[in-house]
């Protein structure tokens, strides 16, 4: 039993937690600019790679070096969308799909110009977990990253819920033409979620790093879960997706955990539980879970 | 270099842009006819070589296979094989909006690569499969062979065109591009949406397979390094938008642009210290990811504009 919450349960949950932020980003993109940003892996490849090299100059640990991160991959996002996205912005949104996947290959590639392909770690060493009740083993990364994503979920929903831009987000997510009709600055919703998304995938790709280490395909083997999360949560529904991701995150751990023995899929599959769920839901309920919507 | 060498250079760089144009082709038919974005180019690549090699290949003790049957058979199951997996996708897919194939196509490639890597006794893993045959290896050898071998690949060319270029101008072509363009007003006007997205997806799909088929007659031997998506999924798509979407003039000229930008620039770059030419690399594909915004935003329609074929009296 401590076997499986040890070794499956809360590693699931942190990986959970990581898709979780990556999945607000796109599924917040997805409701209110209508389209599956590709390059939203390598947004969180930024902002760990910021990190690092903040981490390098400074000697600062990779939390202090987070807020600084996490601004500069908002103006990484901004500058994208002002040059990248939004001269496409008045044709189908297939087209800025389309150069949302070259702009994924622009920031690795830079990345990889700037800082080499190898991989690194934030600190190196091994990190004694902490111990709790004789045998509840979590490594200090682990309630690291739960808990600030927690922390997150719980602002998240006040802001959507109460403040006011946090409800022009979701008037232009839900109708974007009765928002406009009704005097929403779409163009300042936009920015705000491209900052927000930013910021959260920055940390996802800080905790990444911290969980493992820090490498240029980092984010982008992450972007197949983080959809399977923005879908099974319902595009458009930031708190959708962060269910969504500890959905995923927890199954694809799971399912390797051994019952009687036998287990249900290798760890070398891993990452295809989140296209089976991903197929799955675009059969039977292309809508999500939450009464998301589906776009046309 | 000399003369000599610098034909035997154009020689390989016609059989891979023969390839690529297949690849490209082929890509016309979802995205440009039917308006149906494949982000998995990759995956439907490498059924199709996975699939050719195992048939056409001698017998080997590391993994399934050593059929040692033709070529041509090869060929056509790959198409078939990866017109199957064409067919499952997009019978989920099309009937949503296009980001969601666009999502599921990148999930199948990433799929494909994992049964690749991880199925030992069917694909040999990550050692990858050797022996492969090319056409007619008995009859000739050396340079000889590499002449065949790109004659064979441009027939492949022709045939693709000739079978695109029949397909735009019949009544399906037709259909397609209305439903491309206003599906509603097509739905409205009784045309099955679904069954012709689904059948231009399959089209595509077969012929991704036989390309992918191709290349690994042409390597004689594929790893899963070979269906690195920047440079199957990624370059193709450049090679599409430059060209020209819609035209398949336009696919086989954007193809072999491309490319030639491509293996021209890889070969400057080699003549730089060591160092210096891995990190080139990345340059190269950052310029490419560059290009390929600026065509997008300026030079839409790309090299080659799509033209609607005249409609013919009967």
């Amino acid at each position: 039993m401590m076997e499986f919450i040890n070794f499956y349960l809360i590693p699931g949950i942190t990986l959970g937690s990581i898709y979780a932020l990556g999945a607000v980003g796109v599924s917040m993109i997805f409701g209110i600019l209508r389209f599956a940003h590709f390059a939203h892996g390598d947004l969180m490849t930024t902002g760990a790679y910021i990190a690092l090299m903040l981490v390098w100059v400074l000697g600062v640990s990779p939390l202090v070096a987070m807020p600084i991160a996490m601004a500069g991959t908002a103006i990484v996002a901004l500058l994208l969308d002002r040059l990248f996205y939004r001269p496409l912005r008045e044709l189908p949104t297939i087209y800025t799909v389309i150069a949302s996947f070259g702009v994924a290959l622009i920031l690795r590639s830079l990345i990889q110009v700037l800082w080499g392909t190898e991989a690194h770690v934030y600190s190196p060493g091994f990190q004694k977990p902490l111990i709790f009740f004789d045998s509840l083993r979590i490594a200090s990364r682990h309630i690291q990253i739960i808990s600030t994503t927690l922390a997150i979920a719980v602002a998240l929903h006040f802001f959507l819920k109460h403040s006011r831009l946090g409800r022009s987000m979701r008037a232009v997510s839900d109708d974007p033409e009765l928002a406009r009709i009704a005097g929403i600055r779409t163009e300042r919703v936009i920015a705000f979620t491209w900052i927000t998304g930013a910021c959260l995938a920055a940390m996802a790709g800080i905790f990444v790093g911290l969980d493992t280490d820090v490498h240029t395909n980092l984010g982008w083997n992450m972007l197949l879960p983080m959809f399977a999360a923005a879908l099974l949560g319902g595009i458009g529904k930031p708190m959708g997706a962060i269910a969504g991701g500890l959905i995923i995150g927890i199954a694809e751990e799971l399912v390797s955990y051994p019952v009687l023995g036998v287990s249900l899929l290798s760890p070398s599959y891993k990452s295809a539980v989140a296209f089976i769920i991903m197929l799955v839901l675009l059969i039977f309920r292309p809508q999500g879970l939450f009464k998301g919507r589906l776009l046309q | 270099m000399t003369a000599d060498g610098l034909f035997f250079y154009f020689v390989a760089f016609m059989t891979m842009g023969g390839i690529y144009a297949i690849l490209c082709l082929a890509l016309n038919m979802q995205w440009g006819f039917g308006g149906l974005f494949n982000a998995g180019i990759a995956g439907f690549y490498a059924v199709g070589a996975y699939t050719g090699a195992i048939l056409t290949s001698a017998r080997s003790a590391s993994h399934v296979g050593g059929f040692d049957l033709p070529i041509v058979v090869g060929l056509i199951v790959a198409g078939i094989l990866s017109g199957l997996v064409g067919w499952a996708i997009a019978r989920i897919c099309v009937r949503l909006k296009a980001d969601y194939l666009a999502m599921a196509s990148i999930g199948i490639a990433e799929i494909i690569r994992l049964i690749v890597v991880n199925e030992e006794w069917l694909t040999n893993g990550s050692l990858g499969i050797a022996g492969i045959p090319r056409p007619l290896e008995k009859l000739f050898n050396g340079r000889e062979a590499e002449l065949v071998f790109v004659v064979f690949v441009w027939i492949l060319v022709a045939v693709t065109y000739l079978v695109a270029q029949r397909l735009r101008v019949s009544p399906w072509g037709r259909v397609m591009r209305a439903i491309r363009d206003n599906d509603v007003a097509a739905a409205s006007i009784g045309k099955d949406i679904q069954r012709f997205q689904t059948e231009t997806f399959i089209v595509g799909a077969v012929f991704m397979g036989i390309a992918g088929a191709l290349s690994a007659h042409y390597f004689k031997f594929f790893s899963p390094d070979a269906t690195e998506p920047l440079l199957v999924t990624f370059l193709t798509w450049v090679m599409l938008i430059a060209g020209g979407s819609g035209n398949n003039r336009g696919a086989i000229a954007g193809a072999l642009i491309i490319w030639a930008i491509w293996s021209l620039t890889e070969m400057l770059t080699n003549q730089l210290p060591t160092e210096w030419a891995t990190r080139s690399a990345y340059i190269r594909m950052l310029l490419i990811g560059l290009f390929l915004q600026f065509v997008l935003q300026r030079f839409r329609s790309g090299l080659v504009p799509e033209k609607p074929p005249e409609l013919r009296p009967r």
